[in-house]
C-alpha cells in the first residue's frame, strides 16, 4: 500500500517555518536557559552554576507563598468564572436584536486594556470618591483594600470575574447555538426535564469550548501582573503579590538574571504541565473504555 | 392506540398570512388511521417536516386541530401526546451509553429499574444493538446512531405514533435498505401508527401502505403506490411519480378535435366528449413514458415524432421525443427494435388521463 516515493528535498519545505519557530520560540528561550546555569558578574566574568539557581528558586519561601497564592487565585476565578459563564450563556437571548445588544454590551470589558481595568478598580474601591468603596463605607462596611488582605483578594477576584467572564460567556454562547435543534425537540419527545437537557445535551456539546475556556482562562490568569499592580501593588504587605510580580522586582528590579532566568522556566513549565495534564484527561475521559471496545 | 385526524389544519410561518403564498400547510382535512404505514411524500419546502412537527406537538398549527382518537390535543406539548419522533440527523445523548441512551425516555418517566432493563434489552434485540449496549453513543457509525434514534421511541410502550423525518438521509445507500426493512419488521411487530417523510418515492412505496403526497402545503393525493402510479389525480402526482414522470400535454377543443398546438390527437370518444364540455382553459393530457408505444409505420392511431435521443438504463430504453416543441418520454422495453429519426408514437387510450385545473377528470364514467 505504501507507494509514496522518498524525498528528502521535503525538508527544505520545512526550513522556513523552522526558521520563524527558531526566532519566535527557541532562541529567545534559549538565551533564557543560558542565564539560568550561569551567574553573570560581570561583561567577562561569568561561572557555570549548574542547577543551583533551580534549586534555590524552588526552595525561596517568599517565591512558593507566590506560587500558592497563584494557584489559589487562578482556581478561585476558575471556579467562578466557569460556571458563572455557562449561566450567562444560557440565559443570553438567543435571536434577534436583543441578542446582538446583549453580545455587545456583554463583551464591553474584555475590550479594555488590563491597565485600565486596574485604574479603573482602583478608583472604584477607593473609601472617598469610588461609588463601591464610598458605598460600602456608607453601609457601615469595613472595607479597605490597602489595609486588609481579606478585602484586596475579594477585590482582585471580583475585578477579575467582571474583566473575564464575557470571554467564557462568549466562548459558551457560540457552542450553545451549534446544537442543533433537533436536539432540543428529541428531548423534549424524550420527556427530559430541563436539567437533563443541561447535563445530556448541552454540557457534553460544550466541552470543546469548555476545555479551551478552562485553558485560556488558567494560563491567562496564573499569568495575571498589571491589574493587581495597578490596583493594590502586591499588598497589603505580599497579600496580592503574584509570581509575575515576584519575577518583575527579581529581574528588572534587582537585576538578578540568573535566578529569575530559572524562575521563568519553572514558571513556564508549571502552565505548559498544567494545561497538558488537563487537556489530557479531558481528552481520555471522552474515549470508549478499553474491555468493552470491540467491533 | 391512537387515530390521527388533521381537521381544517393550516399553518404559516408568518404572524398575520395574507395571501396563500405564505401557508407552509394549506387548510387541510386528513385522517391517519390507527396501526397504518404512511409516507408523507414530497419535493423540499412542500411543507411535510411542518406537519411532521404539527402532529407531534413542536409546532403548534395557526389554524385547525389535530384530534388524536377524537381528542384536540393542540394545546398539548410532544412530551404529553404519546408520540416518537426520529429526526433526518441521529440525535443520541453523546456521553451515554447506547443503554443508558435508549433507557433515558423511561428513566425520565421514573421507570423503576428493574422494568428498564428488560424492556431495553428487547429493544436492543430487535434493532441489533445489543453487542453495542455498553459502547458510548458518541463512538458508533450514522445508522447505528439512527438505530437507537429509533430505539428511544421503542423503549415506551405507551408510544402510539412514530414519526419519521426523512430518517436515511445520512445512511449509507448498502445500509438503508436493511434499516427499511427493519422498519417494516417493527411496524409488523408493534401495532404502532408510523408516517415517515421522504421526498424519495422509492423510500416511500418500499415503507409504506399508503402514500400522501404532498404539493405546496396541501396533500394533492393519498393512496396506495400503485393508485399514485396508475390513477394519479392531480398533475403534480403524475410529474413526480414515476421515472422519469408522466408526459403532459396543455390540450385545445377546436372543430371537433382535440388539438396539441398544430397537432390533431387520436383521443377516445368520452375523452373527447369530456374535453368538449370542459369549461376551463387549463386542460391538460397525460401519459405515462410506459404506455407509449413507439413504431416506424403510421397507422390511424399514431401520430409522427421527432426523435431526439435514446438512453440504454440496462433493463430498458429512454426514448426522448419532440411534438411540438415539447420533450415526451417513452420507455422502450429490452430488445425494442432500432428508432430512426422520424417515428410514429402511440397513445395507450386507456391510460391517457384528463386533467382540468391540474386535477384528475374522470372521463370513461359517463
Amino acid at each position: 500500500m505504501n507507494n509514496k516515493v522518498p524525498n528528502n528535498r521535503a525538508w527544505l519545505l520545512v526550513l522556513p517555518m523552522l526558521v520563524l519557530v527558531a526566532f519566535s520560540a527557541i532562541i529567545p528561550l534559549m538565551t533564557v536557559v543560558n542565564y539560568s546555569v550561569q551567574d553573570v558578574l560581570g561583561p567577562n566574568a561569568r561561572f557555570f552554576t549548574g542547577t543551583e539557581w533551580f534549586e534555590s528558586m524552588l526552595n525561596d519561601n517568599a517565591l512558593q507563598a507566590a506560587f500558592l497564592r497563584q494557584i489559589s487565585f487562578s482556581l478561585i476565578i476558575l471556579a467562578i468564572q466557569i460556571p458563572l459563564g455557562i449561566g450567562i450563556a444560557l440565559i443570553m437571548p438567543k435571536r434577534g436584536w436583543q441578542a446582538s445588544a446583549v453580545l455587545i454590551l456583554i463583551t464591553l470589558p474584555l475590550l479594555i486594556p488590563w491597565n485600565v481595568v486596574g485604574s479603573i478598580w482602583q478608583i472604584f474601591t477607593r473609601g472617598d470618591i469610588g461609588l463601591m468603596g464610598w458605598g460600602l463605607r456608607e453601609l457601615g462596611v469595613d472595607y479597605n483594600i490597602t489595609r486588609n488582605a481579606g478585602d484586596a483578594w475579594v477585590t482582585i477576584v471580583l475585578m477579575d470575574v467582571w474583566h473575564w467572564t464575557p470571554l467564557v460567556a462568549m466562548l459558551c454562547y457560540s457552542g450553545l447555538r451549534s446544537i442543533p435543534e433537533a436536539y432540543y425537540q428529541a428531548a423534549r419527545i424524550d420527556r427530559a426535564s430541563k436539567w437533563a437537557v443541561f447535563r445530556y445535551i448541552q454540557l457534553p456539546k460544550l466541552t470543546n469550548v469548555l476545555v479551551i475556556a478552562v485553558l485560556l482562562r488558567f494560563m491567562h490568569s496564573f499569568m495575571i501582573y498589571a491589574e493587581p499592580f495597578v490596583l493594590t501593588g502586591g499588598g497589603p504587605g505580599s497579600a496580592t503579590t503574584f509570581l509575575s510580580q515576584s519575577l518583575t522586582t527579581m529581574a528588572v528590579g534587582q537585576q538578578d538574571l540568573g535566578p529569575s532566568a530559572a524562575f521563568s522556566l519553572i514558571y513556564f513549565l508549571v502552565i505548559l504541565l498544567v494545561s497538558w495534564v488537563f487537556y489530557t484527561t479531558i481528552m481520555h475521559m471522552q474515549k470508549d473504555k478499553p474491555p468493552h471496545g470491540g467491533a | 392506540m391512537a387515530e390521527i385526524t388533521l381537521k381544517g389544519l393550516a399553518h404559516s410561518y408568518e404572524k398575520t398570512p395574507t395571501h396563500a403564498a405564505d401557508y407552509a400547510i394549506r387548510q387541510m382535512d386528513h385522517i391517519w388511521h390507527q396501526g397504518g404505514a404512511y409516507a408523507l411524500l414530497g419535493p423540499s419546502g412542500c411543507g411535510k417536516s411542518t406537519l411532521l412537527n404539527i402532529i407531534s406537538g413542536l409546532l403548534e398549527p395557526s389554524e385547525g386541530e389535530v384530534l388524536f382518537d377524537g381528542q384536540r390535543v393542540n394545546e398539548l406539548p410532544p412530551e404529553e401526546r404519546n408520540i416518537a419522533q426520529v429526526f433526518q440527523f441521529p440525535v443520541i445523548y453523546d456521553t451515554m451509553t447506547v443503554f443508558d441512551n435508549l433507557a433515558f425516555p423511561l428513566r425520565n418517566m421514573n421507570t423503576p429499574e428493574y422494568r428498564v432493563t428488560p424492556k431495553v434489552l428487547e429493544v436492543a434485540e430487535i434493532l441489533d444493538l445489543t453487542l453495542l449496549l455498553k459502547r458510548k453513543a458518541k463512538n458508533l457509525t450514522a445508522d447505528e446512531k439512527q438505530k437507537v434514534s429509533m430505539g428511544r421511541g421503542l423503549v415506551r410502550d405507551d408510544v402510539t405514533a412514530i414519526l419519521f423525518d426523512e430518517p436515511l438521509t445520512v445512511i449509507d445507500p448498502q445500509l438503508k435498505w436493511k434499516l427499511r426493512r427493519k422498519l417494516k419488521e417493527i411496524h409488523e411487530r408493534f401495532n404502532i401508527t408510523m408516517i415517515y417523510v421522504t421526498h424519495d418515492q422509492l423510500e416511500a412505496s418500499t415503507f409504506a401502505d399508503k402514500i400522501a403526497v404532498m404539493y405546496e402545503g396541501q396533500v394533492v393525493q393519498f393512496g396506495t403506490p400503485r393508485e399514485l402510479f396508475e390513477r394519479p389525480t392531480h398533475t403534480f402526482v403524475g410529474y413526480f411519480i414515476g421515472s422519469p414522470g408522466m408526459n403532459f400535454m396543455a390540450v385545445e377543443y377546436q372543430g371537433d378535435q382535440v388539438m396539441f398546438g398544430s397537432q390533431p390527437l387520436p383521443v377516445s370518444t368520452p375523452l373527447k366528449r369530456a374535453i368538449a364540455s370542459a369549461n376551463a382553459s387549463n386542460i391538460k393530457l397525460g401519459i405515462r413514458p410506459e404506455f407509449i408505444t413507439i413504431s416506424s409505420h403510421q397507422t390511424t392511431e399514431s401520430i409522427p415524432i421527432e426523435v431526439a435521443n435514446l438512453q440504454d438504463l440496462g433493463t430498458h430504453s429512454l426514448l426522448t421525443f419532440m411534438l411540438n416543441g415539447q420533450p415526451f418520454k417513452a420507455r422502450l422495453p429490452e430488445g425494442h427494435p432500432p428508432v430512426g429519426e422520424t417515428a410514429f408514437a402511440h397513445f395507450d387510450n386507456a391510460h391517457v388521463a384528463l386533467y382540468i385545473d391540474e386535477y384528475l377528470v374522470e372521463a370513461d364514467h359517463e
